[in-house]
């Protein structure tokens, strides 16, 4: 089957490294106004991830779906998120597709595919199971879904439920797993017993990649070989890339925790950096082309985030304050 | 006859007839027709259609989600209501939270075989409608009747938001009806089950029976005691409730929860502070005791409320 997979070209990996950029710019711009005091609630970042992030994202077609988790801003980008909705929801801007009601990371458009995660690590697995489920049912043929988790989340009961009812089903499913070493503070030494996080997948008969996370041009193939092979009736496919968070759990951790053998180790690379050298080393562009991409990313960004500051915060007089749909089910009882 | 668990069976049958968007998913309820027989026939009916799932509560309610997303009409069974719980996060955190969070509704209907049955014990006998009322963003229903276990089913296929059908067990069998109906009071309606002036009871589920039972026997000392069906927990119906107050001036109510922030104490929370001064007496509520539901036949005779403690503390109210 993988004979008839594309090999990744060059325009790929420039498309994905551009995505890689505007993610990683985004995200400083994001910890810088933490830092500032001007968003609301917490940041977290996927800097270090975006190579494995992107690579999902990009590689989905519309009509798939993704739930994206935590660190995947890069794919969410790559999906078809914005920029501009990114910074409304973390700076609670009434105009963000969440409306204020939620933030950060919790954000998505479901109509779209782009489901938006809920805190609760694991939950998403089931819930693109079942939009798959409910695609079939419909007749569709030719849709995947994809779904992002770290190493911690993979301990939580929905991950087991939801792999082993895909695979039951044998769904299109790609789990992506960033084993980034820590889930919050916890190693990986006190987080699974297995040798590796991929042997899970034959106790859940699903197809099994390994990939390195710190290659965007590994990353991209292997995604795109375990997304083909989900499309072609394969089943669920799980993906296990091994990396490092280069920054705290979020912007309020300081990561003290970090074993500095693990920094310098070879999962301790950082992919932009990786992806840049491997631009200029293969003569695509040149270090001053490079640089000239992030001047202007930056200019955007930081365009974009002042016209959100801007903007008009959710006015809680105006709010319906309707959590279900149908207005006769409101409790008129609510206290006021 | 028809009996409740009939009607069941039968309102599914005919949502997946008339709504190619309806499934149903839970465990055992393919060709083995479910733990019950909810669901006897319906997979041979409806190939593809009725599916088994794995022992997985937050798998099946997490599909559930995602297939309402994707515009289909999960109907999910738990086993047991009491199994819910391995669930509980996918219902209270992700389908309760999807539409306020998304603008994106979630239709699902997840039927829990709910309360007590002889010899069920602590882990087949639960109540928790409470629980899932307490979370905003959730439908939850408790029929007590043949008609609205059908009726109600298949209006909650037709809501756009989620919705939790408690189903008696007790019910299941012994409660029969002649035919099915063609209109229903719409969910977030209560019924004026009894008609009275003395006192309200106010009740849901397999209590109703009870409850009615007695009222019956207090008609032999002369009173006559309104019974009001709640029908659905969340939207509760307020309105009925203090109109019937009003129209007796004392509140009885009865559930087979469990007391510690219930239905019963969530009514007369609303009653004491909207319609104080309609009571001529301290509103009062009986409840099951607060254990486990025990196994044993006679101790879950006993744990539970009947028609004999039911009519005793009417009694009480009464003479006040
Ligand atoms: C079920 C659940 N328990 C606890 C948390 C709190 N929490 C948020 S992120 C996190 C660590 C997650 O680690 P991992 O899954 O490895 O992802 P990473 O943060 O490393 O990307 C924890 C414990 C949660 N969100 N969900």
């Amino acid at each position: 089957m993988s004979k008839k997979i594309a090999p990744v070209t060059q325009s790929d990996f420039i498309k994905a490294y551009r995505l890689m950029l505007t993610s990683r710019v985004l995200e400083e711009k994001l910890a810088g106004l933490y830092r500032a005091g001007m968003i609301k609630g917490g940041v977290f970042l996927g800097r270090g991830q975006e190579a494995l992030s992107v690579s999902v994202g990009i590689q989905l077609r519309r009509g798939d779906i993704f739930a994206p988790l935590i660190r995947d801003q890069c794919g969410r980008l790559a999906f078809g998120d914005s920029v501009l909705d990114t910074l409304r929801t973390y700076l609670g801007s009434q105009l963000g597709s969440m409306r204020g009601r939620d933030g950060n990371i919790h954000r998505g458009r479901p109509r779209d595919g782009y489901y938006a995660m809920i805190s609760h690590l694991g939950a998403m697995i089931p819930a693109v199971t079942g939009a798959l489920l409910a695609r079939r049912l419909k007749g569709e043929q030719g849709v995947v879904g994809a779904t992002c988790i770290g190493e911690g989340g993979t301990s939580t009961g929905a991950f087991h439920e939801g792999l082993n009812a895909a695979a039951v089903e044998k769904l299109p499913l790609i789990v992506v797993v960033a084993n980034n070493q820590y889930a919050y503070s916890t190693p990986n030494s006190r987080q699974y017993a297995c040798t590796d996080l991929i042997d899970k997948a034959i106790g859940y008969g699903v197809g099994s990649h390994k990939a390195d996370g710190t290659s965007l041009l590994d990353c991209l193939q292997t995604l795109r070989n375990a997304i083909h092979t989900a499309r072609e009736g394969g089943g669920p496919q799980l993906v296990v890339a091994d990396l490092l968070r280069l920054v705290g759990h979020g912007e309020h951790d300081d990561f003290a925790y970090l074993d500095p053998k693990l920094k310098k180790s070879a999962i301790g690379s950082d992919c932009v950096l990786s992806a840049e050298k491997h631009i200029i080393e293969n003569g695509w562009h040149t270090a001053e082309e490079l640089a000239a991409w992030r001047r202007e990313t930056e200019e955007e960004i930081n365009a974009t985030a002042d016209r959100v500051r801007r903007e008009p915060s959710p006015d809680p007089s105006e709010d319906d304050w309707a959590a279900l749909s149908r207005p006769e089910y409101r409790e008129q009882y609510a206290a006021s | 006859m028809i009996t409740y668990l009939e009607a069941i069976r039968l309102a599914q049958q005919k949502a997946l007839a008339t709504d190619a968007r309806v499934f149903l998913y839970g465990q055992d309820i393919g060709s083995f027709g479910g733990a019950f027989k909810a669901t006897k026939n319906l997979a041979a009916e409806f190939p593809g259609r009725v599916l088994d799932a794995p022992l997985s509560e937050d798998a099946i309610i997490g599909m559930a989600i995602g297939a309402a997303i994707e515009g289909a009409r999960p109907i999910v069974e738990m086993q047991f209501a009491d199994f819910s719980t391995c669930g509980l996060n996918q219902i209270v955190n992700h389908a309760a939270t999807l539409f306020y969070r998304t603008n994106v509704p979630c239709p699902i209907v997840v039927r829990l075989p709910s309360g007590g049955t002889s010899g069920g014990g602590p882990f087949h006998s639960q109540s928790l409608e409470a629980i899932y009322a307490h979370w905003p963003g959730l439908v939850v229903v408790t029929p007590a009747t043949v008609e609205d276990a059908y009726s109600m089913l298949l209006e909650a296929v037709n809501i756009d938001d989620p919705v939790i059908f408690c189903e008696h067990k007790f019910l299941y069998y012994h409660l029969k009806a002649e035919k099915l109906p063609d209109t229903a009071l719409p969910i977030g309606k209560a019924r004026i089950a009894r008609a009275g002036r003395d006192a309200t009871i106010v009740t849901h589920g397999a209590m109703l029976h009870e409850s009615l039972a007695a009222a019956l026997e207090l008609t032999e000392d002369g009173y006559e005691i309104e019974v009001v069906d709640l029908r659905s927990v969340k939207p509760l119906d307020t309105d009925t409730i203090l109109a019937s107050v009003a129209r007796t001036g004392r509140l009885l109510c009865v559930s087979e929860e469990w007391p510690w922030g219930g239905v019963t104490a969530e009514v007369l929370a609303r009653v004491s502070s909207e319609g104080f001064g309609l009571l001529d007496a301290a509103p009062m509520r009986v409840n099951a005791k607060d254990t486990p539901v025990p196994y044993h036949p006679d101790l879950w005779a006993a744990h539970r409320p009947t028609a004999s403690t039911i009519a005793a503390a009417a009694r009480r109210l009464l003479q006040i």
